[in-house]
């Protein structure tokens, strides 16, 4: 396999992409297109702006902060402000599923809640349509919760969503009603609205409850997961079996309430890095919840990360518990993984999406013994590629000074380390569970491989004809040009409404859908017979 | 009363639960934005690469929406604003982005719709065109032809961004020649099924014309060998050009960019029809949509008005078959009711439609899902008619949707969906009955297999 990487010469990829692109924009390019080593992993540019003219995968500020974060909570009316159009785009999508508890329990998720200002709203301000809004909202569904999501025009006007946000809260006192300055512009892509929305959670959820009521006898977090094709139910379901609280997912198939009582838990999984990082870090100084990364995608990075949890805890009866569901659930994935690595084996990957994704799904394909050439995220930093070790040396730009900075204190009443420094760095020695660490994507890559950062279209054309992969991972937007190109896309941000892929029966699920692309007979009929070079041989023989 | 209002419903007193003004937050758009309406225009213009001047995200959600209904490629560039940008201007990105799409894709056309963004912020996109021209022709390079629609979210949804850009386009390059002899048609916003269907039809009844915008093959492309950066396909340049002189204009539409609500243009709006007929002396004919016979006949009979040209065999044959089917399914629909929404022109259109097939059609001009949902538990429909989007309302009352306009982002083939003339006719004729039959089909307790 190695030889695999090493004949295909991706690194002469650099070059020949770099070409078309004007000087300057081929010198910015360069920086963020690098060959990898792990054994000394190289610097890679990310969380840069997107080049104007230069088409790219990424979304803005709103959609990171209102679309990926806020989105998957069911009882927050999620309030656009601003031109119809963001509310419009950002409505039940594929990551919207949620399961209530009951069938008249609160589920505002099918709504489009927006203010659709207009130009009198534009000139004169849009504040007073915005309390009216939220009077509407208000008396007609009595949510426990209101968050109000600014739109670019909002901020440019002067409209300040936190002052209204105040002013309504004082007129409907038992109603929690915040607001984000999450303006499309404000950052380089989907992940400033991430950490715009962390600190919100932060500010006006995280700590509100302190009475959660307990199942078992433990209890953890999972962050950073959305529930994309349904994947945070099987994560549930998992620690259900395994006899573990899960109190807060964040913010797949979540409640306000879950946010509330996240503080109490006594462990933090982080599965997107990128989205919800700041969170984990703000629970651990707050509260004193150590975190750690988890991975609930592949069935082994599965099994590892539960183990994780029976060695944190440290309690023989749990880790029997899971031993025994690890066992259980293996057999059938075992199955579906040996019959799909028949078709599979040895086939190539690429993969360029999210802020873990390109990561995660490594562990998959790996698990049907293909090979990840290349992989990149849409809205990665470098700590995603290289690891947590370099944030210190991390430049903050214009665009990150942007973003506000909260100081977070240990709460004074409420902080409490789960585990001692002795016991963490024991858990460290013995089982070699990192706390409070990630070590990027480029640290699972192979050698040779290549990480680019916010690929561009033209850029992908161009891998895609250098090294024609078996399979292309991204999304929507990428998935026709690629499959114009005659190979196959699944696409990891929807599933192609397949999924769940999480856990052991996603995986199970993901090694079938691959197996059954990698069969697909429809690309062999692309060419027509006049156009197949076999053909035009097969005539000057017969000639 | 005016028969295309018969059904129509009254705009519901509902009055607002907190007073004045009618609901504001709460009532799940049936409306999309304006760039996304000048993204479909650009589309349609041979070469053209559109660019939105503001925030990517408008891009980003743009491009998604567009694909996952046309499941095709779908390039639209972005000024990609920073918080920089936004406070000292966005010249320097407009430069940048206009750069990198002449160097990326070589376009005949840079096509640039403004967004919420550059428009509150006040960005004078006409001047940074002339700047740029300014300073980079002359030293030997051939520019693309720029094309700049003004197209806030603010004022006006998807349909007057559609319009809008249709009027601007035509603005921009419409020369003010001699007439000839060539029928412009101007068809609004169809599907490329339809775009099709049109050349068809007029290339077989003889006449020269010039559709515009075609997005026809841009977005329903066949698979190439090469992989094409920008699809074949648009109205060329030249043709748009020579609108201009065209001997008569045919637009559909009823409402087109005219339920603005932007307070200075009040009154002063034209469509691309009126424009050219008070401006260059063109006959416009502007009629609804031709869906259904009579519409499509008024459609034909405009042609050979201009033409002096007689209707070709084979589509008369299409009419007659037409008239065939309604005989043979009338019994099965005849009484049903309509729950119709969209674009108005659209709705109109269908809503006439509906009528002339003995369906009975509701709808409300500019609404939203919420009142329509709430209507229709007092108007009891049999079926929906229109987009993706109302599938909640459908589901929720158990009745089936019929598909149609846009978005349509849960099956596949929207591109391929034809609405008007006597084929679309036709087709929408079938998947209405035949939506019917199978949903008595389904609810029946015996199971029939015949009919």
């Amino acid at each position: 396999m190695a030889n695999l990487i090493e004949d295909l010469k991706l690194d002469e990829f650099k070059e020949e992409v770099l070409k078309a692109y004007p000087k300057k924009v081929a010198r910015k390019r360069a920086k963020s297109i690098v060959v990898n080593d792990p054994d000394a992993i190289p610097v890679i540019q990310a969380n840069v702006r997107t080049i104007p003219g230069i088409i790219t995968q990424r979304g803005c500020t709103y959609a990171g902060c209102k679309g990926v974060v806020l989105g998957p909570t069911r009882d927050i009316v999620n309030l656009t402000h601003g031109p119809i159009g963001c509310g419009f785009y950002s409505w039940l999508t594929r990551r919207n599923q949620t399961r209530p508890a009951t069938a008249d329990a609160p589920n505002y998720m099918t709504y489009c809640f927006s203010t659709d200002m207009q130009d009198s709203n534009i000139v004169f301000g849009g504040e007073e349509k915005l309390k009216q809004a939220i009077r509407e909202a208000h008396e007609l569904f009595h949510p426990k919760g209101i968050a109000i999501f600014s739109t670019c025009p909002v901020g440019l006007i002067g409209d300040d969503v936190h002052r209204v946000a105040r002013h309504m809260k004082e007129e409907f006192p038992d109603c929690n009603i915040f607001g984000f300055s999450c303006e499309g512009y404000r950052g380089v892509s989907q992940s400033a609205g991430h950490h715009i929305a962390n600190n919100g959670l932060y500010k006006n959820l995280i700590g509100r409850n302190d009475n959660y009521k307990r199942k078992y006898k433990y209890a953890v977090n999972v962050l950073g997961e959305y529930n994309i094709g349904g994947d945070a139910f099987v994560i549930e379901e998992l620690f259900d079996k395994i006899g573990v609280d899960l109190i807060a997912t964040m913010s797949g198939n979540s409640t306000l309430e879950q946010f509330e009582s996240a503080h109490t838990a006594d462990f933090s999984l982080v599965m997107c890095h990128r989205s919800i990082n700041y969170v984990a870090e703000m629970l651990e100084t707050s509260f004193g919840i150590p975190w750690a990364k988890a991975n609930f995608i592949g069935a082994e990075a599965t099994a590892k990360t539960l183990r994780k949890v029976g060695e944190y805890f440290g309690d023989q009866e749990l880790i029997d518990r899971i031993e025994k569901v690890i066992e259980e659930e293996m057999v059938p994935v075992k199955a579906a993984a040996e019959k799909a690595r028949k078709k599979t084996e040895g086939k190539t990957a690429m993969l360029f999406v999210g802020g873990s994704r390109a990561h995660h799904y490594q562990e998959l394909f790996s698990e049907l013994g293909m090979e990840t050439l290349t992989a990149g995220y849409e809205f990665g930093h470098r700590d995603d590629y290289e690891g947590r070790r370099v944030i210190p040396t991390i430049q903050v730009d214009a665009d990150s000074r942007n973003i506000e900075e909260i100081t977070v204190h240990p709460d004074p009443t409420r902080f409490k380390p789960r585990k001692t420094e002795e016991e963490l760095k024991q858990l460290k020695e013995a089982f070699d569970i990192e706390f409070n660490e990630y070590k990027g994507l480029m640290h699972d890559m192979k050698k040779g491989t290549l990480a680019i950062d916010d690929l561009s279209h033209y850029e992908m054309e161009k891998l895609i004809e250098m090294y024609k992969p078996d399979i292309f991972c991204a999304g929507v937007k990428e998935k026709y040009v690629v499959q114009k190109m005659g190979i196959p896309l699944k696409q990891l941000h929807n599933y192609d409404s397949g999924g769940p892929y999480a856990g052991f029966a996603g995986a199970a699920n993901f090694y079938r859908d691959i197996e059954m692309i990698s069969c697909s007979t429809i690309f062999k009929q692309m060419k027509a017979p006049w156009e197949r070079e076999e053909y035009v041989e097969a005539e000057y023989v017969f000639n | 009363m005016n028969t295309t209002e018969t059904n129509t419903i009254k705009k519901p007193k509902m009055g607002s639960p907190v007073g004045v003004g009618g609901y504001v937050s709460t009532r799940n758009s049936c409306k999309l934005c304006a760039p996304l309406g000048a993204s479909l225009v650009f589309k349609g213009i041979e070469g053209c690469v559109p660019l939105l001047h503001g925030s990517q995200g408008c891009a980003t959600y743009i491009r998604r929406y567009m694909i996952s209904h046309f499941k095709e490629p779908v390039d639209i560039a972005s000024s990609n604003f920073s918080e920089e940008s936004t406070i000292y201007g966005g010249s320097r990105n407009f430069i940048t982005g206009i750069d990198n799409i002449i160097k990326q894709y070589k376009p005949t056309v840079i096509g640039i719709a403004s967004t919420c963004l550059s428009e509150t912020i006040g960005e004078d996109i006409p001047g940074h065109i002339r700047h740029y021209q300014e300073a980079n022709e002359g030293n030997g390079k051939t520019l693309p032809t720029f094309i700049h629609a003004s197209t806030p979210s603010y004022a006006g949804s998807h349909a007057e961004g559609f319009h809008n850009t249709v009027l601007a386009t035509i603005k921009t390059l419409a020369e003010y020649e001699k007439a000839g002899s060539h029928v412009t048609i101007l068809p609004g916003m169809v599907s490329p099924a339809d775009l099709r269907y049109l050349k068809e039809l007029l290339s077989d009844f003889g006449i020269k014309f010039t559709l515009f915008p075609d997005y026809s093959e841009t977005l329903d492309n066949e698979y190439t060998a090469e992989y094409q950066l920008i699809p074949t396909g648009g109205t060329p340049i030249h043709e748009i050009q020579r609108i201009g002189n065209s001997k008569a204009v045919i637009e559909f539409g009823s409402m087109f960019n005219k339920t603005a609500l932007r307070s200075k243009d009040k009154g002063t709006i034209q469509t691309a029809g009126e424009w050219l007929e008070s401006t260059h002396y063109i006959k416009n004919h502007q009629m609804p949509l031709p869906i259904g016979i009579a519409a499509t006949d008024r459609f034909i009979a405009a042609l050979k008005d201009i033409t002096g040209l007689e209707l070709p065999e084979y589509h008369r044959k299409e009419r007659g078959r037409l008239v065939d089917s309604y005989v043979d399914g009338h019994k099965y629909i005849f009484g049903k009711k309509a729950l119709l929404y969209g674009e108005i022109d659209l709705v109109e259109a269908l809503a006439e439609w509906c009528r002339e097939i003995g369906i009975e059609p509701y709808y409300i001009k500019s609404t939203d899902f919420e009142t329509l949902r709430a209507e229709a538990n007092n108007i009891k429909p049999d079926f929906l008619l229109g987009n993706s989007k109302g599938y909640y309302i459908a589901r929720e009352r158990g009745i089936p949707l019929v598909r149609v306009g846009f978005p349509i982002h849960d099956r596949v083939g929207a591109n391929r969906m034809h609405h008007i003339g006597y084929r679309g006719t036709q087709e929408l004729f079938d998947r209405v009955v035949n939506t019917l039959l199978e949903y008595k089909q389904e609810h029946s307790p015996i199971g029939f297999k015949y009919m």
